[in-house]
Parts: structure tokens; sequence; C-alpha cells
């Protein structure tokens, strides 16, 4: 998938909007619906993910030409491991309680497809330079999709943000929200969200396209 | 498929090539995880020591400073030299007079999701459970960990009972779970609605562990007595 006409840049903000790994290609869907049930959760595990995403972009571009493609996925799952370990470490001793509450999560970033599919379709046959911009665009793209959740899930399900309290005492919490079909139900409204957005720029695309065409016609 | 198509696929690469490859990342691999394991292992232990006593003197408000003993063959306690590895342990809280005020004791058993570890407070003057502090959990968020939130369900181990027989040979009323509201008797735990599973599970944790640790701390207090260290 090289790329020459499409600049560093925008290899960046294409997995921050454009091709959003959550809100447009639906990938690693196992911790954006486990992990997301408060905001804290969630920012933290998107952030441990950009890491491991954006090291084993590095690590992958830079030995491409060293690993033969008969044995690039092993290779490249043992890549993706080392990092998970080094992040599951750090978190560690960067705080307990975040680690208790992320758990079991952190090692199943090895099986998120999202870090696989970015070293096999990109990093494997890119520069390095383009494989750190690829991965902190996707990384941020997927924090960030990741933060949207876990907020609507942590306001509404607990009334709080960041365990800052929004509302008074009298606010019912949505549990429901906090629980895995809590997960699905928002995401599903993001993913509602974003599909309306594209198709609205869609239509405008097009009106804009077919206004272009009868003024020239009537220029004509 | 057909001898110019054979002929036209690239030659693959040598058995070496890719022995190299795995071998290779294998070993930076190795390295890498080996360099961060070292740095990192001292701040965690730290963070975990760090964590258990502030679990301590949560659950022994009264206390100030803590020093860790182990169960010897023999039934009595020793204090703890290294690092009590397989040993079972019990944590002394002593006050500013370094009188003792109670033992921190830990325990686990099965909750909904997954094994719950959790730390109590015993004070033997008040022959009760005095403050609970779950260490790890995996209740459903929202309902199952309540255990660790609900104001009513931890009120239950402001005071729980656990007054031993005449004799001290076993606690005299085992401490049993009962419906939300309907607590009448101080070894009672009364539940959460929406949380039976858990809530029934801390209520067996705390009666296993009591009924093992209550009697075996009762009738070797003097043990406890005498060893100070200053706590963190």
């Amino acid at each position: 998938m090289v790329s020459p006409d499409k600049s560093s840049t925008d290899e960046f903000i294409k997995g921050l909007w454009k091709e959003n790994p959550v809100f447009v290609q639906v990938l690693g869907m196992c911790p954006v619906l486990a992990v997301s049930n408060t905001a804290l959760n969630a920012l933290a595990m998107g952030l441990a993910t950009a890491f491991v995403l954006i090291m084993s972009n590095i690590v992958v571009s830079s030995l491409r030409s060293f690993i033969p493609k008969q044995v690039r996925i092993a290779t490249y799952i043992l890549i993706i491991a080392t990092f998970v370990t080094v992040v599951d470490y750090v978190i560690q001793a960067v705080s307990l309680d975040l680690y208790k509450a992320l758990g079991a999560f952190i090692s199943l970033i090895v099986v998120n497809c999202l870090i696989l599919g970015r070293a096999e379709a990109f990093a494997s046959k890119n520069t390095v330079a383009r494989s750190i911009m690829d991965g902190l665009g996707m990384g941020i793209g997927f924090a960030f999709a990741l933060f949207c959740l876990g907020a609507v899930r942590e306001i509404l399900g607990a009334g709080s943000l960041f365990d800052v309290q929004l509302f008074h005492d009298s606010f019912q919490d949505w549990v429901v929200m906090i629980l895995p079909s809590g997960g699905f139900f928002t995401l599903a409204g993001w993913l509602l969200l974003f599909n309306w957005l594209k198709q609205r720029k869609d239509k405008r695309e097009q009106m804009d396209k077919s206004a272009t065409l009868t003024l020239s016609k009537e220029t004509a | 498929m057909s001898r110019t198509e054979l002929a036209s696929r690239p030659a693959p690469p040598s058995i070496w090539h890719m022995y190299r490859a795995m071998v290779g990342v294998g070993v930076f691999c190795g390295l890498l995880i080996v360099t961060v394991f070292q740095v990192t292992r001292p701040v965690i232990e730290r963070n975990k020591a760090e964590a258990l006593q502030k679990a301590i003197f949560h659950v022994l408000p009264n206390a100030s400073t803590s020093t860790t003993y182990r169960l010897d063959e023999s039934g009595g306690f020793k204090v703890l030299e290294g690092e009590g590895v397989g040993e079972q342990l019990v944590y002394a809280g002593y006050d500013d007079t370094q009188e003792l005020v109670g033992l921190a004791v830990e325990a686990q058993g099965m909750g909904y999701q997954d094994v719950i570890v959790l730390i109590y407070g015993y004070s033997f003057a008040e022959q009760a459970i005095t403050g609970i502090q779950v260490l790890e959990s995996k209740e459903t968020p929202g309902l199952g960990d309540k255990i660790e939130t609900d104001p009513d369900f931890l009120q239950n181990f402001e005071r729980l009972d656990v007054s031993l027989r005449d004799d001290l040979s076993e606690i005299a009323n085992p401490i049993v779970p009962v419906k939300h509201g309907e607590k009448t008797n101080p070894w009672e735990v009364d539940g959460i609605t929406g949380a039976t599973i858990s809530s029934v599970a801390i209520a067996d944790i705390l009666n296993r562990s009591a009924q093992y640790w209550v009697p075996r701390i009762r009738n070797n207090l003097s043990d406890f007595q005498g060893h100070f260290q200053v706590g963190e």
C-alpha cells in the first residue's frame, strides 16, 4: 500500500477521522466494548493500545527487508506481544489502581486486529517515518473513539466524568450503560452519528457537483 | 500450474533467512522484556507494599505502625523475616503508645466473576471485625462492585461480631448473609439487592477466614506483644 501521493500529514489525519479504526473500520471491538465503562479506563486503554501500535509499526517497518514473508505473521505477533508485556509492566509501575481496573484486557491488546492489521497492511510496506505517522494517527483515533464511548457511558451510567460528579444526587444512574449492553448501545449511537455525517457530506458533494454541471451547461 | 507459471514465481527465501529473522526478533524481544522487567520490578514491589500498608491502616484505623507475623508450625506466631513467600501471614497494628490495636488478615474466595481478595481488621478487644477493604475483584461494574462502594453494605463491617465460645475453641456464631434490611444480629451481613452473589461471597469469605484465624489469634495474643516496627 505504498502511496507516494499522500503526505505524512495525510497518513496521520486519515486515522483520526476518515479511516477512524473504531467509527469507520469497526476494528478491535473487544476492548472498545469491555473497557469503555469509564472515561479514565477508556483513555488509558486507548493510550496503551496507541503505544503498542506505534512501537510495533516502528519495529516492523525497520525490519521489513529482514523478515521473509513466510514467517511475517509469527514475527509480528512476537513483536506486538513484547510491547504489550512492556505496557503491562509500565502500567503496574505507574498505578496499581489503573492496573486493577484494566485487568485482563491489557494482555488482550496482543490480539487486537487493528495492530496486526496496520503492521501487515502498512508498516511492512512503508518507511519508518510514514509508519510512525500512521501509528500515531490510528492510535490517537482509537484512543479518541474509546474516550467518546467511555465518557458517554460514565456520564449516563454513573453521573460523573473522570470521577467528578456532574449531576445532583437526585439523578438516577442508568446502570445499563456501564454494563456490556450499554457498550453496544453507545457504540451504535456513535456509529449512527458518524454515518449520518458521512451521508450528509456525500449528499452535499453530489448537490455541488450537479449544480456545477448545470451551471456549466447553461454557460455553454 | 504450468511450468512457465512456476518459473515466473520468485524463489522462496532460504531456510537460513527465515531462521535468522525469527531468532533475531526473538532475541531482541527477549532482551527488551528482561530489561523492562528489571527496571520496573522494584517500583512494582514498592507499589504493592504501599497498597497493602494503606489497606492495613484502612481496616485498623487506630493503628499507626504495623508488623508482619507468620503462623509457624507449632500454631503460634513469629515476626516475619524475609519475603514470606508461601507463608500464612497476619499484620498486627499498634497505636502511638505501641499497644496492640488489632490484626489485619487477608482472605479470598470465589465471587460472581472471579476470585475476590480482601483484607479485614480484627479487634480482639471488641471481639469483632472492624473494617474490610477489597484488594482484588472483577465483580460486575455497577452491580457486583457495590461491595466496595455501597455505604450501607460497608456499615456491616464497622462492628461485625466474631466473638468466641467460652473455651476459645471456635466462633460462637458463624457470619451469615441475610437479605437487605433483615439484619437483626451483630454477626449477620446485610446483603445488597442486585448484588446478591457478590455480597453473599463476602460474608462466606469472612466466615471461612474468621473460623480459621480468630481462635488461633485469640489463643496466641501474647505472641503479638513486644515487637514493633515503624510504619511508613
